[in-house]
């Protein structure tokens, strides 16, 4: 557990006349990050995230109050040592350029004192566990994407295994959808590792996703607000958090929780290959394509159908929805879909049936009701991205 | 003059035996070289790679750039007239004559050296500072490894200078390839001259060219601009399926610095103090 107490850091402002303005950059922060959970510190540019981060491993000293790790005072202990317990990963990874990957990730290891070997073999490991192709051990950062050198960034904080982790805006160099898939094997990792992290992001769609909790700054270092990510959405205390957590927030809280038992529609489908008269044997305006392995393709229009069902004619527009998924995605596979009839996939990506919207929307009012008794607990309901099994076994 | 005139000086065994034989003279402009180099490297590189380590002091880097615009010549005179009374054996011309090499020296490699450690990216510094390394282990692990290849072209530039300039050693009465030049000016041997300073060239190619293959060899690919373009040409040979990765969309662009070092090394050495001039703000919290 990460503990502020009281946490203030004031910079003095050098100018010209000699004497300095100050400015303050966090403000009497009280926080707790509890042990083996996803703490997101999350707020405008400047609202003094980085610093707050930066303190913790001590590469800012606060002006004021204390930081404790599992109790004890981060500042007792030997600032080398403390760091060297602590993973660290930032925003433009920061991997050593002359080093390869590999050398890169053993960096912690070595700094402790393992020998060379073991702190390879491990680093392998870790090279793989964060989805990277073991033969990508030898390059160099240059020869790297963005999405790879962040890779070997959290390979890297990893190394040593440390108990607590600080991340500063890993993602936010990234492309959109390198950085979900980011996300995605990052909330993976976590399930595994299940590492006290304090994580620092200036986009509250990726806070909410992340965060087991969620703390909101305004600037100057103020905490807003410090909640789950539902609650957040569903009750931002003033007006500066709900606009800062934004206008369709509504729509995004459907993220929250698997959905509950829905009946599925049976769908007809056709095979890629099917003539014309098949498909319009079916019956139906649109008709879903599946492959082989019975996984969804698209949809083909009946009437657009010449000879038989090719790719070309396939429409790709709308969305598959899990069966584990949330109520955000079995509402967008419907509205996405063209025959209005949303595709929902199992795990291994097989068509099970479909969904109207107006059959998604009474479960997401049966859940609201459901949801308004659980949240007054502080406990929030798992993303879809953390199967509940999992979250409890932490 | 011509060709042959040359040729018969260089063939010409007399030259190559005893104290005025080119042997002799090119060990001795070699010992007047290498002195000099060791103790500007001795001075310049824990000068330029504590600036560059700390921030401190950067105006030490521009004000000894400036030094440069002293005449190498008149400087010679002076500190003989200074050190001559004191000291009575060869040493009033040795320590005068290697006192203004140094100076000459200093500049590139404080530049240099202090060019490299600022060039370090401030995130590769940030988080080795982060991971627990002490200060000398960042200036050690990290930052002189990143810092080699401005350094090593500032030395190629150093040595450079310092060869040519030792020739100066020779007005002072000392050995090295400069007593053809002093010696052939006051006899009006010109031919002599121009061996001397066909020598004086050949030395510092030749000197060059070591020092590059040094630099081959002491950067890593990772800075050197080696492995990308190995990656790259792999890259193109292969299927681009094999990428295991999806997102080669936002592969990095190379880093304009890393372009930059690229480009100082091929076209000679001089850019790296060009590179101090403005010494860039870095936040250094
Ligand atoms: N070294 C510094 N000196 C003076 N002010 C600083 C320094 N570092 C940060 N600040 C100020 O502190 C505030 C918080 O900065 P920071 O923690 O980096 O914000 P964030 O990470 O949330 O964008 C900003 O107003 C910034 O200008
Ligand atoms: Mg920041």
């Amino acid at each position: 557990m990460i503990r502020f107490e009281g946490v203030t850091k004031r910079y003095v402002e050098a100018s010209g006349t000699g004497g300095g303005a100050e400015s303050v950059a966090v403000d009497d922060l009280t926080l707790e990050a509890p042990t083996g959970q996803i703490t997101v510190l999350v707020g405008p540019s400047g609202c003094g995230k980085t610093t707050t981060l930066r303190m913790v491993n001590r590469m800012i000293t606060p002006t004021s109050g204390t930081i404790s790790i599992d109790g004890r005072d981060t500042a007792s202990l030997d600032v080398a040592e403390l760091r060297r317990g602590i993973g660290y990963v930032i925003q433009h990874a920061g991997l050593f350029p002359h080093r390869t990957v590999l050398d890169n990730v053993t960096t912690v290891p070595r700094l402790l004192g393992t020998d060379k070997r073991t702190a390879r073999s491990r680093a392998m490991e870790l090279i793989e566990r964060v989805g990277l192709d073991p033969a990508m051990a030898r390059r160099y950062p240059a020869q790297l994407s963005g999405g790879q050198q962040q890779r070997v960034g959290v390979a890297r904080a990893l190394a040593a295994d440390p108990p607590v982790m600080l991340m500063d805006e890993p993602f936010s160099a990234v492309d959109p959808v390198v950085r979900e898939q980011l996300q995605n094997e990052f909330l993976r990792l976590q399930s595994e590792l299940g590492k006290t992290i304090l994580f620092v992001t200036h986009d509250i769609d990726e806070a909410v996703k992340l965060g087991d909790q969620v703390a909101v700054l305004r600037v100057g270092g103020i905490l807003a607000q410090l909640d789950s990510p539902a609650r957040l959405l569903a009750d931002p205390v003033d007006d500066f958090v709900a606009g800062f957590v934004g206008r369709d927030r509504g729509y995004r809280a459907l993220s929250f929780g698997a959905a509950l038992e829905l009946s599925l529609a049976d769908e007809p489908t056709v095979r890629l290959g099917a003539t014309a008269a098949e498909v319009r044997a079916v019956g139906t305006a649109w008709v879903l394509c599946v492959g082989d392995a019975g996984e969804p393709l698209g949809w083909v229009r009946a009437a657009a159908v010449e000879s038989e069902v090719t790719t070309r004619v396939l429409h790709r527009g709308g969305t598959v929805a899990s069966t584990t998924g949330s109520l955000r995605a079995l509402l967008d596979a419907a509205l996405s879909s063209p025959s209005g009839r949303g595709v929902v996939a199992d795990d291994d990506g097989r068509l099970v049936g479909t969904i109207r919207a107006a059959e998604v929307i009474p479960a997401i009012e049966a859940r609201r009701d459901g949801v308004g008794a659980t949240t007054g607990s502080g406990t929030h309901a798992q993303t879809s991205a953390r199967p509940a099994e999992e979250a409890t076994a932490r | 003059m011509s060709l042959s005139l040359i040729w018969g000086w260089f063939t010409d065994p007399a030259n190559w035996q005893g104290t005025d034989g080119v042997p002799n003279r090119v060990l001795e402009h070699l010992f007047y070289t290498g002195l000099t180099l060791l103790i500007a490297l001795v001075i310049a590189v824990p000068l330029g790679a504590w600036v560059g380590h700390s921030g401190r002091l950067r105006w030490l880097v521009t004000g000894a750039n400036a030094a440069r615009a002293i005449p190498t010549l008149g400087l010679l005179f002076a500190v003989s007239m200074f050190v001559g009374p004191l000291i009575k054996s060869d040493l009033a011309f040795v320590i005068p004559s290697i006192t203004v090499l140094v100076l000459l020296a200093i500049p590139p490699l404080l530049s240099g050296t202090y060019a490299g450690i600022d060039s370090v990216e401030p995130a590769a510094r940030d988080a080795a500072r982060g991971m627990g390394m002490t200060g000398w282990q960042v200036l050690s692990k990290v930052e002189a490894p990143c810092a080699l290849p401005l350094f090593l072209s500032s030395l190629r530039s150093a040595t450079l200078q310092v060869i040519a300039t030792a020739t100066i050693a020779a007005s002072v009465s000392l050995g090295g390839l400069g007593r053809y030049l002093i010696d052939g000016l006051a006899s009006r041997d010109y031919v002599e001259m121009v061996c001397g300073s066909i020598l004086v060239a050949l030395l510092a190619l030749v000197a060059d060219g070591v020092l590059a293959v040094i630099e081959k060899r002491a950067v890593s690919p990772g800075i050197s601009g080696r492995a990308t373009r190995v990656a790259r040409s792999r890259a193109r040979n292969s299927d681009p399926h094999s990428e295991p990765d999806s997102d080669g969309a936002d592969r990095t662009d190379p880093d304009p610095r890393q372009a930059a070092l690229v480009g100082s090394r091929s076209t000679g050495p001089v850019e790296a103090t060009a590179a101090t001039g403005t010494p860039s703000e870095r936040d250094r919290t």
